[in-house]
């Protein structure tokens, strides 16, 4: 792993809540190049959101290191994450304020970084995310599921973040839905070279999204592989059917499910 | 497939029917209570002296109208002042508990004695420390509606999502922001709903606070008091009657103007919830 390009770099990463014998995270180490898509597959209770919330800054280690970005050090048990690194985050669910508009929602992580807010750019942001500017106005409760999860996405990108963090942003959706998010996503990452990684428990979202793909087992046998799925250039509908794609599927079988 | 909701015209339209039958139907069992009672009174003679009918107790209210009006307003008003003061002293407590579990748990038991403690046995420190008359009255009201007010705020206060915790963590949120853009704005349904349970409490209260701590100015319960002592029964049912009336609307008033409210600026109802994610479509 080429540790100098490394925007996150986790060495024996443990987290345990409370009895240090059953960790959540027990030692994990992983770096993660700039610019790469990631994602963290594994049954449930593997410990891949409590992976997620540690890089994001949510949950301290218990014991080992992360640094974030080249020489930003956090200590092990302070937990003080690096200012300089600003992440975006999107939850399982849209977590949005149903008392604000969609506007005044992607103004919120300006407000509270008492960051000049322009709203031109949030305003070109929704419709990144595919959404339209008369949304703006829209309260959450007037927007459908799938609308309220693009306004999520895309207040994550309002900071302007180098890290994308998503956390089984779909799991709650249709499979259409899951799709097109699923393309809204990697554009995003093809267009703005955004470092992404993703949690989930589907494979075929893995396989098909992916740059590289962590299969963790819970503690303490943790991270049991670590793909580099390397695909011909494709259009989006032309991924989704090509053999590699079915070939990265079995092989995350394999690791997932050991014969 | 569409991503967009609407209101259908349909569901508009059952909630209007609903919302009719909300009025009509407890109006129906109040109109068969009133006509049962009268035929009750017709049907064995009772002697006015010990029920009047609810015509006898009609004529009456409107032949003692003026005072009674003047009544209500003395009542309504030491009510509405001892509300308004419980709504700012409530805020407070809640706010304060919500900020620290040391707090809470160190004063919250004296938030539950301002339940349990009977209005007779504070009525002389009441009146020791303010004398009798409208200030007294309206503190033992503002005693009564202090305490919904404190625990509906305070659980609307710290019953926050903790996805939402998150996303203000996540952006280094400092505790008064938290406070300010995310629980306040939370608590909101919490707080107009102790508010309406409270409005109930502070109307009791003032009722009650003319009894022992009032100076005998006419207000609903000094007159309530009076019609007793003097046994004419119906003109003491229609005292009692618009004080229960008095109680009623000030309770609907605050319903509909909370409603409103979080409607209109919030986007939210008053079930007491933020209204959850929904499935995509």
């Amino acid at each position: 792993m080429a540790e100098n390009t490394a925007i996150y770099s986790l060495r024996d990463a443990v987290v345990h809540f409370g009895d240090p014998l059953r960790p959540v995270l027990h030692q994990i180490s992983l770096g993660i190049p700039r610019g790469q898509f990631l994602t963290v597959v594994g049954p449930s209770g593997c410990g891949k959101s409590t992976l997620l919330r540690v890089l994001a800054g949510l949950q301290s280690l218990t014991g080992g290191q992360l640094q974030r970005l080249a020489g930003a050090n956090s200590a092990a048990s302070g937990g003080g994450p690096a200012a300089e690194l600003r992440a975006g985050f999107v939850f399982q669910q849209p977590a949005l304020l149903p008392w604000r508009t969609a506007l005044q929602n992607l103004r919120l992580p300006l407000e509270l970084g008492a960051d000049a807010s322009e709203d031109e750019r949030l305003l070109s942001l929704l419709e990144q995310v595919g959404l339209s500017r008369a949304d703006a106005g829209k309260r959450p409760g007037q927007l459908s599921g799938g609308m309220q999860m693009r306004l999520s996405l895309a207040r994550a990108l309002a900071r302007d973040p180098q890290v994308l963090l998503l956390d089984e942003p779909f799991a709650a959706v249709d499979d259409f839905l899951r799709m097109k998010l699923q393309d809204s996503v990697r554009a995003l990452h093809d267009a703005r070279g955004l470092t992404t990684i993703l949690v989930t428990h589907n494979l075929q979202e893995a396989a098909y999204l992916s740059d590289r793909v962590v299969v963790l087992q819970p503690s303490p046998r943790g991270i049991v592989a670590d793909f580099s799925l390397e695909r011909s250039c494709l259009s989006p509908a032309e991924r989704r059917r090509a053999p590699e794609q079915f070939e990265f599927l079995q092989q995350l079988s394999a690791a997932l499910f050991p014969s | 497939m569409s991503e967009r909701t609407g209101n259908s015209p349909a569901g508009v339209r059952s909630s209007a029917i609903r919302s009719v039958a909300d009025v009509l139907v407890p109006l129906l069992v109040l109109a068969v209570l009133l006509a049962t009672w009268q035929g009750a009174v017709w049907w064995w003679r009772i002697s006015p002296v010990l029920l009047p009918g609810p015509g006898a107790v009609l004529t009456a209210g409107w032949k003692i109208r003026v005072s009674l009006l003047e009544a209500v307003w003395r009542t309504a008003l030491a009510a509405l002042t001892g509300l308004s003061l419980s709504i700012v002293l409530g805020t407070l407590t809640a706010f304060a508990f919500s900020q620290s579990a040391v707090v809470r748990r160190a004063f919250y038991p004296y938030a539950v004695l301002l339940q349990t403690v009977p209005i007779i046995a504070i009525a002389p420190i009441v009146i020791v420390s303010l004398g009798r008359g409208f200030s007294s009255v309206a503190v033992v009201s503002a005693i009564l509606g202090l305490f919904p007010i404190i625990t509906s705020t305070t659980t609307g206060l710290l019953q926050v999502d903790g996805m939402l915790l998150d996303l203000f963590r996540l952006y280094r949120a400092s505790r008064w922001q938290t406070l300010l853009k995310l629980r306040v704005p939370a608590a909101l349904p919490y707080l107009i709903s102790g508010i309406r349970i409270a409005s109930g409490s502070s109307i009791v209260g003032a009722i009650v606070g003319e009894f022992f701590v009032g100076d005998g100015t006419p207000g609903l319960g000094s007159m309530i008091q009076r019609k007793s002592a003097s046994l004419v029964l119906s003109e003491l049912y229609a005292t009692v009657g618009v004080a229960t009336l008095l109680g009623t609307v000030v309770f609907g008033f605050i319903t509909v103007l909370g409603e409103t409210v979080l409607r209109r600026r919030f986007g939210m109802s008053l079930g007491g919830r933020i209204s959850g994610p929904r499935s995509g479509d």
